[in-house]
C-alpha cells in the first residue's frame, strides 16, 4: 500500500514541477550558482563511496551502484 | 557635444567587441582544459562488529584517498559542445580486520586500489546528448570492469533534462578464504596443489607463485534522472534506478558462525540481487545568502533491506566568495532476510551472513563544508580557482564510529 502511495505521488510532484511559469536564461543567477547544483559534489564522493560499503543502501545519488573495494 | 556623442558611440564599441570576444572564448573549437580537481580524502573508523571475524572484533580501519579529474571541452561550427573527463584515483587503507584472514591474524593488513577512468559525451545544439565511459578498478582480491553510457535531452528553454545513464560492472572476487577453511591438499609426488596462502607447489615441493581461483560478479544498472528549474531559486529532480546483481555477490573471507556448529564457514548469499532505489533532490536559494540542499531516498532491494534517506545542507554564503555549509543526514534499514549476529545463524539456514551491513540500524552524519572562491584565485593564482574542505562525522548503532575529511583543490 505504501509503494502504492509512493507511485502515486510521483506522478502528481512531476506535473507540479512541469506545470511552473518557464524560467528566462537572465533570470537563473541563482539557479546557476555552485551551490545550486544538483548532483553531488567532487568533495562528496568520498562520503558517498564509504556510505555505499557500510550501509545496505545505494544508488539513486549519482554515486557508486557497483564494482570496486572488496571491502572488510 | 560632439565629443559625448564619440565617447558613447566608442562605449557601445567597447562593450560590443567584449561580448564577442567572450562570445569567441565561449565557443572555443579547440580542446581545451576546463577544469582540473585533485581531491584528497582521509577515513577512519571503529567499530566491533567485523564480518571477518563472524560478527564479533575490531573493524578499526584507515582510508587515504587521493583523486585526480581533468576535463576538456571544445565546440564545433555548429554549436555542439564535447566533454572528454578522465580520471585517476588512488586508495590505500589499514584494516586490523584484514590481518584475520588469516586465523592467526598474520595476514597482510593493508591494500591498495587503482581506479582509472575515461568518459565522452556530448551536448547537441537541439539539446539531445549522447555519453560513453569506461573506467577500471583493481585492488588485490577485487578487479572491476565498467562500461557506461548516457542519452538525454534538454528544453529548449533550459528548464527540463530527462537523462537516461546505462552500466554495466562485470567484476571478479579473488576466493580469499580464512585460512582454517580453505580445502586441505595432500602433498603427493607429482601431483600439484594450492597451499593455505594461496601458493601453488608442485609435489617436488617447488612453489609456482600464488594463484587463487576468481569468481565473477556483474551488476547492470540503470538510472533515470528528470531534472526541473521551478522558479528562478528552485529547482529539483527526481532520480528512478534499478540495480540487478549476478554473480558470487559474497565476501569470501566473511565467516559466519552457527548456534549448533563448531566452526565457522565464509558467508553465503543469493547469487542474485535486485535493487531499486528511488530519489529526489531539491534545491532552494532563500534570500540572497542561504541555499537550501534537501535530499530524500526509498530504498529496496530483494534480500528484504528496505531503507529511508534524508539529507540537509544548508550553505549561508557569507560573501560571494565564500561559503559554509553546515549538513545532517540520517539514514536507516531493516535487516536482510540472511543476516544474523555472531553465533545465531542454523546451520540449517541456506543463507547466512554476519556482516552487519545487513542488519537494522539507524546512521547519522554531520559535518561542516567550506569553500573559497577568491576572485583573483587561491593565493592570487587565477586558475586556482576553488578550495573546498569537508569535515564530517558518521556513527551508526551498530557501535561504527568513523570520520571523513576531504578536500578539493579546483583549477579552472
Amino acid at each position: 500500500m505504501k509503494k502504492m502511495k509512493l507511485l502515486l505521488l510521483l506522478p502528481l510532484l512531476l506535473s507540479f514541477m512541469a506545470s511552473c511559469a518557464p524560467v528566462k536564461e537572465y533570470q537563473k543567477n541563482k539557479i546557476n550558482d555552485a551551490e545550486m547544483v544538483l548532483g553531488a559534489r567532487k568533495v562528496e564522493k568520498p562520503e558517498s563511496n564509504f556510505q555505499s560499503y557500510r550501509e545496505g543502501a545505494s544508488g539513486a545519488n549519482g554515486g557508486k551502484v557497483g564494482g570496486g573495494c572488496g571491502c572488510n | 557635444m560632439k565629443k559625448i556623442c564619440l565617447s558613447v558611440i566608442g562605449l557601445f564599441c567597447l562593450f560590443l567587441s567584449a561580448f564577442s570576444q567572450s562570445d569567441a572564448s565561449y565557443h572555443n573549437q579547440t580542446l581545451q582544459v576546463d577544469e582540473i580537481n585533485l581531491v584528497s580524502g582521509y577515513y577512519n573508523q571503529t567499530g566491533d562488529h567485523s564480518a571477518v571475524t563472524g560478527g564479533i572484533g575490531s573493524e578499526k580501519l584507515n582510508d587515504v584517498s587521493n583523486v585526480i579529474d581533468l576535463q576538456f571541452v571544445k565546440w564545433n561550427d555548429r554549436n555542439n559542445k564535447y566533454n572528454l573527463g578522465f580520471e585517476l584515483g588512488v586508495d590505500h587503507h589499514t584494516s586490523a580486520s584484514q590481518a584475520y584472514v588469516s586465523a592467526t591474524g598474520a595476514s597482510r593488513n593493508w591494500g591498495l586500489r587503482v581506479y582509472p577512468s575515461v568518459n565522452w559525451n556530448m551536448e547537441k545544439s537541439n539539446g539531445i546528448i549522447l555519453g560513453f565511459g569506461a573506467a577500471y578498478s583493481h585492488e588485490y582480491n577485487y578487479t572491476s570492469n565498467n562500461l557506461n553510457f548516457e542519452i538525454g535531452k534538454i528544453s529548449k528553454n533550459k528548464n527540463t533534462e530527462i537523462n537516461f545513464r546505462g552500466s554495466a560492472f562485470f567484476d571478479y572476487v579473488k576466493m580469499l578464504e580464512p585460512s582454517e577453511l580453505r580445502p586441505k591438499t595432500v602433498v603427493t609426488p607429482g601431483v600439484t596443489y594450492t597451499t593455505a596462502s594461496g601458493n601453488v607447489i608442485s609435489g617436488d615441493g617447488e612453489s609456482q607463485g600464488p594463484h587463487i581461483p576468481s569468481s565473477p560478479r556483474n551488476t547492470y544498472a540503470g538510472s533515470l534522472t528528470l531534472s526541473q528549474v521551478v522558479t528562478k531559486n528552485f529547482q529539483g529532480e527526481l532520480i528512478v534506478d534499478g540495480i540487478a546483481q549476478k554473480g558470487f555477490l559474497s565476501l569470501p573471507f566473511h565467516r559466519v558462525y552457527f548456534n549448533d556448529y563448531d566452526s565457522a564457514k565464509i558467508e553465503n548469499l543469493p547469487d542474485t540481487r535486485f535493487k531499486f532505489p528511488i530519489g529526489i533532490r531539491l534545491n532552494y536559494f532563500s534570500g540572497d545568502h542561504i541555499i537550501f540542499r534537501m535530499y530524500y531516498r526509498y530504498y529496496e532491494d530483494s534480500w528484504g533491506i528496505k531503507a529511508h534517506t534524508a539529507s540537509i545542507e544548508v550553505p549561508y554564503k557569507i560573501s560571494p566568495f565564500f561559503s559554509i555549509s553546515p549538513f545532517y543526514r540520517y539514514y536507516e534499514q531493516s535487516a536482510s532476510s540472511y543476516f544474523a549476529p555472531y553465533g545465531q545463524h542454523s546451520i540449517n539456514d541456506a543463507y547466512y551472513t554476519s556482516n552487519y551491513e545487513f542488519s537494522s540500524f539507524s546512521s547519522q552524519y554531520m559535518g561542516i563544508n567550506i569553500k573559497i572562491t577568491p576572485k583573483r584565485g587561491i593565493f592570487h593564482v587565477p586558475a586556482f580557482n576553488t578550495l573546498e574542505i569537508r569535515y564530517g562525522r558518521y556513527s551508526q548503532t551498530t557501535g561504527l564510529q568513523a570520520n571523513n575529511i576531504a578536500i578539493d583543490f579546483k583549477f579552472k
